[in-house]
């Protein structure tokens, strides 16, 4: 394994990581009680953080300091305002929130206070998907802790300044991590995402200025102002600083959450930290970033793993999660899987994207199935192109077309193949045949 | 109202931690299913439009939307595989066949003696320890065939 500095998870694999005695044994806190005593004035936070370049840890990339620069001034605008923290993680592949979340939620909470100092929020919500019971209960817990010992609550360690953080569960809907969405969800509606703009730093949360950032965004703040911007750019690429935490699933022998400078070749973290491919067989196809980012082929793992080097590969680093397969998996059995999955997701607002989805899941399964035709190929891109990009409120029609043209793109022949034989010729990895088949428009033989 | 004045307490609670009222609604429906048998009845809903004085069609459309919520009275055990490509790469379905053989229960439905309820669901972000299933709100994770029988054979009825 590479030999580079590390901070995410350094205290994560200590014992009672979780405890406010184990995170104040390791300094924890001290960089809040300096930003707040010295003081760090918020805009300096907002400014070391544009310095440091940290980006968004949520898929967008957005630069963070940016971010919380779009709020408003605080003396012109008396509207109160808030941080909602994104905990919905539902991007398949993605599990890297919930290790932050359940080994170090002080962690957390210190980047939620000095973050809500920066924007002069007074309260914080953290949205977290129903299904993460353990770790909505950690980081309850935590806060608990943190209330009790003066940290949260009114006047933070005897300042003026008061912070008030609430839990909040979400209940299993994927659209609900896109950040419009949350915010209608956090409101007690269904999560239909909104028009943007008006953006939520102007119109958020009950109409108040509101800035939505990732766990894992918001965990590198207190590192990034007790160790300084300079400090941060030692790691990662100019573009994409600093180290991120890359969950590796799939076929691979130690599949799990590692942190890595961003910046690193994907061969590394394949073939060295996850042990290679599983069973001593050959890669095929991987994706970089959660399903949304679409497959590679295996000739392209010496990509590194920044936002500009993927954006060139054709890809994206999206959540950072590489999903690796085999040569004995099959690409459209897997594409079959992932249009499924935004097909059940789509929240319907949409026309492009409520049919696209449905379209490009019964279109792929009937590939899959052996009921192909050779026009489904031009089929699948004509769809693709006609749901993204920017066609629609939010990015769901492109998380799903995005894969639709990468799997064309790179693995055209298998497609083809699927549908000369009449059937899937991986067997083994073929599928089990749950598309409801019924035809989609234009696709009539 | 039915609901049980313990729930009533709570939910006064949680109110109070949001500028509008109804943005407890969702958490608050979890508290009524984890209470009141598993999924949210029709009156339940009703008594949630009248505790969030809002029309109980608004409380069916938001009950309706979020996947976790069920609006039929699951069996005494729910089993939820994750079926999403992470998983099915490393054998999701075959743990699929072996839930519903060890259980009795067909894929989306309740067991014959009313024991298990088995759904398929979205990824649970437990990829890297796929495959995985759910069982009555815990991750189990890792699974194994055999893991599958040990840990179904072990639910009390
Ligand atoms: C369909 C969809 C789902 C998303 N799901 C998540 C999610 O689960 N978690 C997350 O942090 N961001 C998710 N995002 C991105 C958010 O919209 C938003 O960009 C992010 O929370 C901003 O935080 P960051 O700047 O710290 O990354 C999703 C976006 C889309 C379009
Ligand atoms: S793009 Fe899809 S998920 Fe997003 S708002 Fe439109 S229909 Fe809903
Ligand atoms: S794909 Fe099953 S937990 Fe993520």
């Amino acid at each position: 394994m590479s030999a580079h500095e590390t901070y995410l998870l350094d205290r994560a694999v200590t014992e009672n990581s979780h405890r406010l005695d184990t995170y104040r044994a390791a300094g924890g806190y001290e960089t809040l009680e300096k930003v707040l005593k010295d003081p760090v004035e918020p805009k300096q936070v907002i400014e070391e953080l544009k310095d440091s370049g940290l980006r968004g840890r949520g898929g967008a990339g957005f630069p963070t300091g940016l971010k919380l620069s779009f709020m408003p001034d605080v003396e012109k605008d008396p509207r109160p305002r808030y941080l909602a923290i994104n905990a919905d993680e539902s991007e398949p592949g993605t599990c890297k929130d919930r290790v932050l979340m359940r080994e170090d939620p002080h962690g957390l909470i210190e980047g939620i206070l000095i973050t809500c100092w920066a924007i002069r929020a007074k309260a914080s919500y953290v949205y977290v998907r129903g299904e993460y019971r353990h770790e909505y209960d950690r980081v309850a817990q935590a806060l608990e802790e943190a209330r009790a010992a003066g940290l949260v609550g009114k006047n933070v360690l005897g300042t003026d300044f008061s912070c008030e953080i609430f839990m909040h569960k979400g209940a299993g809907a994927y659209i609900c991590g896109e950040e419009t969405g949350l915010m209608e969800s956090l409101e007690g509606k269904r999560g239909h995402p909104r028009p943007k703009p008006p953006f939520p730093a102007g119109f958020g949360l009950w109409g108040s200025p509101t800035t939505v950032n990732n766990v894992e965004t918001i965990f590198n703040v207190p590192f990034i102002i007790q160790r300084g911007a300079a400090w941060y750019r030692t790691m990662g690429t100019a573009k994409s600083p600093g180290n991120f935490l890359c969950g590796i699933s799939g076929h691979v022998e130690r599949p799990g959450v590692y942190e890595v400078p961003l910046g690193i070749p994907a061969r590394q973290i394949i073939e060295e930290i996850a042990g290679g491919v599983w069973k001593g067989r050959e890669l095929k196809a991987w994706i970089p970033g959660g399903s949304s980012t679409g497959l590679m082929p295996a000739s392209t793992i010496d990509t590194p793993m920044d936002h500009d080097s993927l954006k060139e590969a054709g890809s994206m680093l999206g959540t950072g999660a590489i999903i690796a397969l085999d040569e004995t998996a099959c690409v459209v059995r897997a594409s079959e899987v992932i249009a499924r999955f935004y097909d059940h997701e789509s929240c319907g607002q949409c026309s492009q994207c409520r049919e696209g989805t449905q379209w490009l899941y019964q279109v792929f399964s009937r590939i899959e199935h052996g009921h192909g035709r050779v026009e489904d190929v031009e089929l699948l891109e004509s769809l693709a192109n006609g749901m993204a990009p920017g066609k629609t409120i939010c990015a769901l029609a492109d998380a799903a077309a995005i894969p639709t043209h990468a799997v064309v793109r790179h693995f055209r022949d298998e497609l083809l193949q699927h549908v000369e034989l009449g059937r899937c010729p991986f067997d083994g990895n073929g599928g089990e045949g749950t598309a409801t088949r019924r035809e989609p428009a234009g696709a009539s033989a | 109202m039915a609901l049980p004045q313990t729930l009533v307490s709570e939910l006064d609670e949680l109110v109070t931690h949001y500028p509008e009222a109804r943005a407890a609604l969702i958490p608050a429906l979890h508290r009524c299913q984890e209470e009141l048998g598993g999924w949210i009845s029709p009156e339940t809903m009703e008594d949630m439009a009248a505790y969030f004085d809002l029309e109980p069609v608004e409380v069916y459309g938001v009950v309706t939307f979020y996947p976790m919520f069920r609006t039929s009275p699951p069996g005494r055990h729910v089993v939820s595989v994750c079926h999403n490509v992470s998983c099915d790469l490393r054998g999701a379905r075959e743990i699929l066949a072996r839930v519903c053989e060890v259980t009795g229960a067909e894929k989306g439905a309740t067991s014959p003696d009313g024991k298990f309820t088995v759904t398929t669901v979205e990824c649970q972000g437990a990829c890297t320890s796929a495959p995985m299933f759910d069982l009555d709100g815990t991750y189990h994770e890792d699974l194994s065939l055999e893991d599958v029988d040990r840990i179904l054979g072990g639910v009390e009825a």
